[in-house]
């Protein structure tokens, strides 16, 4: 007798075909290393698998989404509009910690996208209400 | 001996400017470049540190570096000079070494 195929968590009945909750937890600032990017080729990919994603910019994770990036001189992609069309994968969940922006006089008007603006102690128990969690 | 200091890292993640500004000796240059720009910003809370570091150290900064990132010339520290790749290169010959604090 052959021993039954082990389920995949995906698999697993009772919840909506296993819609998890994902959090991308950003702390570095981009160009300086792949950290930035890779992130978001991430956050590209999950989004076609229809999970609730949030994105999460602490630290600083601040810097991806200064407006007014441009990288000509420095010969690297800027990736900072691709921020932009994340709605249209349905990923709308942005979040930015107040205490990370301050650190580095930003405002959420130096944002490039809209963004809820969220305190650490917010952030403290948002993360713990997360399934899965990916930090860059 | 003259040094030219370089430092990358950015001073909300790294330790490199203290560091840097804790070993080199007063006069010598820094430069700041890649996410070592962040330093050399006014509003943040490291600000006052390159400020009173000017008075010891001639402090440059990249300006495409400061531009890939979102900032303006218009952000720089007053004492803060920004220098584009012509500039790193001539930093790089008028100075008799380099330390790269990485």
């Amino acid at each position: 007798m052959s021993t039954p195929m082990p389920s995949e968590p995906w698999e697993q009945p009772g919840k909506d075909p296993a819609v998890k909750k994902f959090m991308y937890v950003n702390r570095r600032a981009p160009y300086g290393t792949i950290y930035a990017l890779e992130s978001l080729e991430v956050v590209l990919i999950a989004a076609a698998f229809e999970q609730d994603v949030s994105l999460v910019f602490i630290d600083d994770g601040v810097y991806q989404l200064k407006k007014g990036q441009d990288t000509g001189e420095i010969g690297m992609k800027n990736f900072s509009p691709t921020f932009r069309a994340l709605e249209g994968y349905d990923v709308e969940k942005l979040y930015v910690e107040k205490e990370s922006l301050w650190t580095r006089g930003l405002t959420e008007d130096d944002l490039v996208v809209p963004v809820q603006v969220v305190s650490r102690e917010e952030l403290r128990e948002f993360m713990d209400q997360q399934e899965v969690i990916l930090s860059f | 001996m003259t040094m030219l200091h370089t430092i990358n890292k950015s001073p909300f993640e790294r330790r490199t400017l203290d560091s840097c500004l804790g070993h080199a000796r007063k006069g010598s240059a820094i430069l700041l470049l890649e996410d070592g720009i962040y330093a050399a910003l006014e509003g943040t809370v490291v600000t006052d540190k390159i400020k009173d570091a000017t008075r010891e150290h001639p402090i440059y900064v990249l300006g495409p570096d400061v531009r890939a990132r979102g900032m303006s010339e218009d952000q720089v520290i007053e004492g803060v000079s920004v220098v584009g790749y012509d500039g790193f290169v001539d930093l790089v010959t008028a100075h008799d070494n380099i330390q790269s604090w990485l």
